[in-house]
């Protein structure tokens, strides 16, 4: 059976939410305007960096396998359509 | 394949393996830090989405008015790039939330919408391949309510009072940040024209296979040898 | 325009007498949605006590799954006995047909409605009746936004492979709105202070959603229902 789009955007997805769902929450910012602070007390501070970096790789590998998945289909259809031009001229 | 594509491309290329040095260069902002450099993907894969719905919506309004084959095509890529770009918009924004608000997701209108836009446009594509035939009809009518969903998911965050930050923000850039966002609009544009073309010529390719069976077909009748 | 209401007036009332002949999609219908609001009670009620806004949430989730389910069947015996075809050849104006295939939905939902309120009621000491003006107006343009999505695809599905499950795989994305904004507006006028300006916003919005909603299903029913 063959990896369609759907069916690994759906795996991702799944993975991600199951991953996301097993870590604890804080309260959300008040809506209202920031509040900025010099810095952050030490209990409070969640490093950036990998969050940040995770979205940056999760950007270039979701682009990188779209394009590897739309390279595959495009092969086989241009195989199959050959082949058909190939059968269409001996007939 | 089209003169546009090579260069098109390069310039794809070109405009991405610039894209971080553009991002790590632009100024911080003050209250969310590093973090907020998130905004650089985030908000052009958001615009994309959006783009693209709208492309798919139109084409399939064409489809089912005009009766044009091309424009279905056409909309079949557009709905698998939303689902793409969708996708993006829905890993990186809840990165930037957990470290922003303090959560992953909330229930707010902005997310709550583009969550079900995304949605409809999956649902597009679970009907196109499996709806069986007749399905790319049912698909364009899916396409076309998911279509005016997206001024909705737009004027959601002006509307309601949300955690996530309004439409005016984008506007109001200060003067490092806007160059390297609308660097970044550029680059996810282009990359979007080239797999928008791509995408569309292999669903050209397939109609031209299945155009060659049916002329198969009518040579070769089953059951009749052929000398 | 009088030729239109006729038409929808006699589509109509076709489905309610053949309806009222065996009651069998009425009877069903509503016992699947009182079983509904049980397995909710269950699973919302903690030491016997319902949580906050459990009444307004249950109400509208069991009309979305009786709905879906009545829209299902009411399809399914159109398919099985063949009169989709003839409604479909008959020198109608097709969006004629389809506003009579939707009263007909309307008036069952109605009568499920009219069950279900009282019962919800009752189960979770909620005042569903203390501003009835409201909750007739929210439930109607609820049901209306539902309904009409529901009707156009459930049509459109008709001769669709997996069209069980397709129905709600296409209607929920884009009618969840309608059910936000039926669930907010009925909370709010159940509440123990009944909170009108925010039950306004949300039965504006509703009518917004409808208008929306039908003339879209309006203007792509003819197109959509084409063999």
């Amino acid at each position: 059976m063959k990896l369609s789009l759907v069916s690994i955007v759906m795996t991702v997805f799944a993975a991600g939410s199951a991953g996301l769902a097993a870590q604890p929450v804080q309260p959300g910012a008040p809506p209202q305007g920031f509040v900025p602070v010099q810095s952050l007390p030490q209990v409070e501070q969640l490093p950036a960096a990998p969050l940040l970096i995770a979205a940056y790789a999760l950007v270039w590998v979701a682009l990188i396998l779209y394009v590897w998945s739309l390279w595959r289909r495009m092969k086989r259809v241009e195989r199959d359509l050959a082949d058909l031009q190939h059968r269409v001229r001996q007939s | 394949m089209s003169r546009l594509f090579l260069p098109l491309t390069l310039v794809a290329a070109v405009l991405f393996a610039a894209a971080p040095i553009v991002v790590a260069r632009a100024p911080f902002e003050e209250t969310m830090g590093l973090v907020q450099k998130v905004f650089y993907y985030h908000v052009p894969s958001a615009m994309l989405m959006f783009v693209s719905a709208l492309i798919c919506g139109i084409a399939s309004a064409t489809y089912l008015f005009r009766r044009s084959a091309a424009a279905d095509r056409l909309a079949a890529a557009a709905g698998e790039l939303v689902a793409l770009f969708g996708l993006i918009v829905m890993m990186t924004g809840p990165l930037w939330a957990r470290k922003a608000w303090g959560a992953w997701w909330v229930w707010d209108a902005r997310l709550t919408s583009s969550l079900l836009l995304w949605m409809i446009f999956l649902a597009y594509l679970l009907v196109r391949r499996y709806g069986g035939p007749g399905s790319e009809k049912l698909a364009a009518g899916m396409a076309i309510f998911g279509m005016a969903n997206v001024p909705f998911v737009y004027v959601s965050v002006n509307y309601w009072r949300t955690l996530h930050p309004k439409t005016s923000v984008v506007m109001t850039l200060g003067p490092g940040m806007r160059g390297a966002f609308w660097f970044c609009v550029a680059a996810f544009l282009t990359f979007y024209a080239l797999l928008l073309t791509v995408r569309k010529r292999l669903e050209d390719q397939r109609a031209r296979i299945e155009h060659l069976y049916l002329s198969l077909d009518e040579q070769e009748p089953a059951g009749l040898p052929r000398h | 325009m009088r030729q239109f209401l006729r038409v929808a007036w006699v589509v109509m009332r076709k489905d309610l007498t053949v309806e009222m002949r065996t009651r069998e999609i009425v009877y069903t219908t509503v016992f699947f949605a009182a079983s509904c609001v049980l397995v909710f009670a269950f699973a919302l009620v903690k030491e016997g006590k319902p949580m906050e806004d459990a009444a307004a949430a249950i109400l509208w989730i069991s009309i979305a799954f009786a709905g879906t389910l009545a829209l299902g069947r009411t399809f399914e015996r159109e398919r099985h006995t063949e009169t989709l075809r003839a409604l479909m050849l008959a020198p109608a104006d097709r969006p004629a047909v389809y506003v009579g295939k939707l009263l007909g939905i309307l008036a069952l939902l109605a009568i499920v409605e009219a069950v279900l309120v009282p019962m919800i009621g009752l189960l979770f000491q909620a005042p569903l009746f203390a501003r009835p003006g409201w909750l007739v107006l929210l439930l109607g343009a609820g049901t209306v936004g539902f309904a009409s999505v529901g009707t156009l695809f459930a049509a459109m599905l008709v001769r669709a492979r997996s069209r069980d499950v397709l129905l709600p795989v296409l209607l929920y994305p884009i009618t969840i709105p309608v059910i936000i904004a039926g669930v907010r507006g009925t909370a709010a006028i159940v509440q123990s202070v009944p909170d009108e300006p925010v039950a306004r916003f949300w039965a504006a919005l509703l009518v917004f959603f409808d208008v929306v909603f039908v003339t879209l299903s309006l203007w792509t029913f003819e197109p959509l229902m084409t063999e």
